[in-house]
């Protein structure tokens, strides 16, 4: 297997758990943070030094050179594939704009230590390949959490109850699969199990309300961190995709598809911003999810698209949210708070992430979810109807609540309400990766359609694929189409 | 490329980029907190409308001295991935229908910006109108140039979010913004039906170029190469798209609403350009129409009866401007009949000339009253009013009606929150509160912090 010029994968992992143990011996200072958002930029540095080295050596894997911790993982374990090897900088972004955009009168209440520990994780997640490591810490990755909701005195049991299943089911999953012929039928029980996990993890309705419970009871910002990564989709990719038939893959398509059209339905009817941002983010990822599953090369491209921009524009719809948060406690989306006047920027970015996040032209998500539709259409054109659809109700979910922060009579606050310099530096980080990635397409979507590819050839290399009936895929894995492309023709 | 394809190219490129740069500029004026002056924006717009309507009258000048009817802009893939075959394609095309709309468009933006330098002078929104009025101009030139699908919805997405905005521009009020929301919201749902149409067609056909759909000729004479039940679905879905972006019925109650906006965009939007782009898209797919008998019996009928409404809905109203958008929906309901009758020249020059009538009847609006009551002040009495001679054949029941039915708007909105909007809200509502008692049975206490919300915690004169 081809090796990086660097130890990227370790090195990028290991420095914000060394940076979490780092802070905890600072104790409670008053530059705290800088420190934190320090060890993050240096974590983003090197998951970007790691993307680059990658698309330089121009292979679909590749794992460290000088390997230190071989001693406890097996050399295969971490390696960076097509996949990954985006996830893993944008993984970074958002834990650095999330902590760049943090009050320091709110650091005690956002636990740096446990989103340092939360960022490891999640790299090493992403940095992992189908492997026992991937299950441990795909279920370590839910400690955090947990034990903020427990130091913020909240009730737990929801959470608890949810990723309890979601571990079980995995491990429980992982170990038959690990006893059985994978290229058998037998595989179907643990696929499914696996499956069970994974949309539990995604919360995929009905298995969804550990989410909202957690949006309400924990930390914005942990919130945030926790949920827009997207590690359930990962879950699914490496864990259920090589395996699973593909009418399996089908159905959970379709219980994605409702979820999306349900949760774009249920964020319009909220009435307190975090609930809103909860459901808008379950239908959109839902969205990634269903074209994950589509497993045409056109869909599969559409959804890791969608992945990236759902990442970024979500993100940044958060942050900006939590900084009015951070000013003012919750948001009710009941009336109207007249903000514009206090802060512009902050108005023009919610909006901004908001159009993105619902594929607006000329944004990072508009590709993506063009693509998307494409494939869905491909599979069943009701299938692109519901993903239409959905992406319809966010939008008027994003106008709405952009209207009911900004607009209406404006009052003055004691609260100074403009952005600070750092929450400026996030915010027009990621303006500039939203429209960048909306304006110029072409870079991302070949690199992900390549991936999508790659991903489509190896799950056809599984045989398990060939038992698929006549209404299902070809032989090939792959679903028949009367698809004929675009020619454009030139008079 | 011969010179003058290279001429072409040059000059289509200066039309489409334009009105690109100008919003890029706003826009990063915008974002980086650098508001530029009221004269530095109001040149820069003047500029880009000259640069998008002269090269674009090059253009006219140069197709009708060497008789050539059609001129496509090639600016290559946006996005492409060829193994697939898909492709992004940005493709514009100079044509009988593209040419007249987009002179039309930038004239009158040309006209609206110029008025609206002194009508908002010293507004604290300036900056903001005409970063909305440069996406809208955008979109327009987009949407009237686009050889592609695509590109027209991308030009047809950006006319309505700056719809949705200008029509919320005196944000500081509740009305405005309410009705901008409800603007974005059919807005949102007719886009809904234009892109699922957009993307059936791809799957009918392979292809999103229109001389792709037509398979031969260049508008007006182009035939779909769909058949006949292919064309009525999307036709429908088209219709639907149509319908909702120029207020036909019923989907009429949201254009009264946007005259909330300044007296510029509504004279823009709802009396020339937007409110007629649902037409334009039509005309420009008329062939699909063509295909299918049970569509043009569709698109009359829809045309009618939005006329009809129009008609009776502009006769009682109390607020002038109101009353002018139904006038434009009743001659956009018999731009829609024409056009279902295939009459696509007769409706193009009735989008012209009605689009630059209403547009100076509603820049006159707010002066107008002002002008009747110095009149009926000199003439000592109040002006005779001239009611429709057809009124007396009609039943005092009838009459009755009528006037109920206009001033209650048709009762499209009602039934529309009646029958939509309500039970939706019902059924979710619902839904929320089970999700509320499970969480709730879960956790062994009330789940929701968001219950206990202030409603409006910036007035606490506290930090947070």
């Amino acid at each position: 297997m081809p090796e990086f010029h660097f130890p990227w994968i370790e090195v990028s992992i290991l420095v914000p758990l060394f940076g979490a143990v780092w802070i905890h011996l600072l104790g409670n200072r008053d530059n705290i943070l800088r420190h934190a958002v320090a060890i993050c930029s240096v974590t983003l540095a090197l998951t970007i030094g790691e993307l680059i080295d990658f698309v330089l050596i121009g292979t679909f894997e590749a794992h460290d050179h000088w390997p230190f911790i071989d001693w406890m993982f097996d050399r295969d374990v971490f390696v960076v594939d097509e996949l990954s090897a985006f996830q893993l900088p944008l993984a970074a972004l958002i834990f650095l704009v999330t902590v760049m955009s943090t009050l320091r009168t709110k650091a005690p209440r956002f636990s740096l230590k446990l989103a340092l520990v939360s960022e490891t994780l999640v790299l090493a997640t992403f940095s992992c390949r189908s492997s026992w490591t991937l299950i441990v810490f795909l279920i370590a990755a839910t400690v955090p959490p947990y034990l903020e909701l427990r130091n913020r005195q909240r009730c737990a049991r929801l959470y608890v109850l949810h990723m309890a299943v979601f571990a079980v089911l995995l491990v429980v999953g992982y170990g038959w699969l690990s006893v059985i012929d994978v290229n058998s039928r037998a595989v179907l029980i643990p696929g499914a199990l696996l499956t069970a996990a994974a949309l539990f993890r995604s919360g995929v309705f009905p298995f969804h309300l550990w989410m909202t419970d957690l949006f309400e009871k924990a930390t914005f910002g942990t919130a945030i961190l926790f949920s827009t990564p997207l590690v359930g989709a990962y879950a699914v990719m490496r864990l259920v995709l090589p395996i699973a038939p593909s009418w399996a893959l089908q159905s959970i398509a379709v219980l994605s598809l409702v979820t999306a059209v349900y949760a774009g339905s249920m964020a319009l009817i909220q009435r307190e911003a975090r609930r809103m941002f909860c459901f808008l983010f379950l239908s959109q990822s839902a969205l990634v999810l269903a074209g994950l599953e589509l497993v045409t090369p056109i869909g599969l491209t559409g959804a890791l698209c969608l992945w990236l921009s759902v990442g970024l524009s979500l993100t940044g719809f958060g942050i900006t949210l939590r900084c009015i948060e951070a000013r003012i406690s919750r948001v009710a989306l009941v009336d109207y708070h007249g903000l514009y006047r206090q802060m512009p920027m902050l108005a023009g970015f919610f909006l901004l992430t908001g159009l993105a996040a619902i594929g607006f032209p000329a944004t990072v998500g508009f590709v993506g979810m063009e693509l998307l539709i494409e494939g869905a259409v491909d599979v069943y054109p009701l299938v692109g109807t519901m993903v239409v659809i959905a992406a319809a109700l966010c939008g008027i979910t994003v106008l709405s609540a952009y209207f009911r922060i900004f607009t209406g009579h404006p009052t003055r606050t004691q609260v100074p309400m403009h952005a600070r310099p750092a929450e400026r530096i996030a915010v027009l980080m990621l303006t500039l990766l939203i429209l960048g990635g909306g304006l110029v397409p072409q870079p991302g979507v070949a690199s992900r359609y390549h991936a999508a590819k790659e991903l489509t050839r190896l799950r056809q290399a599984n045989p398990i694929n060939e038992y698929d009936g006549p209404s299902g895929p070809s032989s090939a894995g792959l679903p028949t189409t009367t698809w004929k492309g675009r020619r454009t023709s030139v008079r | 490329m011969t010179p003058l394809h290279l001429l072409f190219h040059i000059l289509g490129t200066a039309v489409v980029v334009s009105p690109i740069v100008l919003l890029a500029i706003l826009g990063l004026s915008t974002l980086v907190n650098r508001p530029l002056s009221e004269t530095s924006i109001a040149r820069l717009t003047q500029a880009a409308v000259l640069f998008s309507l002269l090269p674009a009258v090059a253009i006219l000048v140069i197709m009708l001295a060497t008789d050539i009817r059609y001129v496509p802009i090639e600016l290559g893939n946006w996005v492409t991935i060829p193994e697939e075959q898909f492709q992004f394609h940005l493709k514009f095309a100079f044509d009988r229908l593209s040419i007249p709309f987009l002179m039309l468009s930038c004239v009158l933006c040309g006209v609206v910006g110029a008025f609206t330098r002194r009508y908002l002078h010293r507004e604290e929104g300036y900056g903001r109108f005409f970063l909305y009025y440069a996406m809208f101009f955008c979109g327009m030139v987009l949407s009237s140039l686009a050889s592609t699908i695509e590109t027209l919805f991308v030009g047809w997405e950006m006319v309505g979010l700056s719809s949705a905005l200008l029509v919320a521009y005196f944000h500081e009020r509740t009305n405005p913004v309410r009705n901008g929301q409800r603007v974005w919201s059919i807005y949102r749902l007719s886009d809904a039906a234009f892109l699922i149409a957009a993307i059936t067609m791809h799957h009918m056909t392979g292809e999103g170029d229109f001389g792709g759909l037509m398979s031969s000729g260049v508008w007006p004479e182009g035939t779909a190469a769909i058949t006949s039940s292919q064309a009525l679905m999307v036709g429908a879905l088209l219709l639907i798209a149509a319908a909702g972006k120029s207020a036909l019925f019923p989907f009429s109650g949201w254009l009264p609403r946007a005259m909330e906006g300044p007296t510029p965009s509504s004279a823009i939007f709802y009396g020339a350009l937007s409110v007629h782009l649902g037409a334009f898209l039509l005309l420009r797919l008329s062939p699909i129409l063509d295909a299918s008998l049970t569509l043009q019996v569709m698109v009359i009928s829809l045309g009618v009866v939005s006329a009809v409404c129009g008609a009776v809905m502009s006769r009682v109203q109390n607020d002038v401007k109101v009353s002018l958008a139904y006038a434009s929906l009743t001659q956009v309901g018999i731009i829609v009949v024409e056009i279902g009758m295939g009459l696509k020249y007769l409706a193009l020059i009735h989008i012209i000339g009605h689009a630059s009538l209403r547009t100076m009847q509603l820049l006159r609006a707010p002066t107008l009253l002002r002008d009747y009551s110095d009149l009926e002040n000199k003439m000592g009495m109040r002006l005779p009013r001239d009611s429709w001679v057809g009124v007396g054949f009609l039943p005092p029941r009838m009459q009755r009606w009528c006037y109920r039915f206009g001033f209650e708007r048709g009762f499209m909105d009602i039934a529309l929150d009646k029958w939509i909007v309500q039970p939706f809200v019902r059924v979710f509502h619902w839904c929320d509160s089970v999700e509320r008692q499970v969480t709730d049975a879960l956790s062994h206490e009330a789940s929701r912090e968001s219950d206990h919300a202030e409603l409006h915690p910036e007035d606490i004169k506290s930090a947070a």
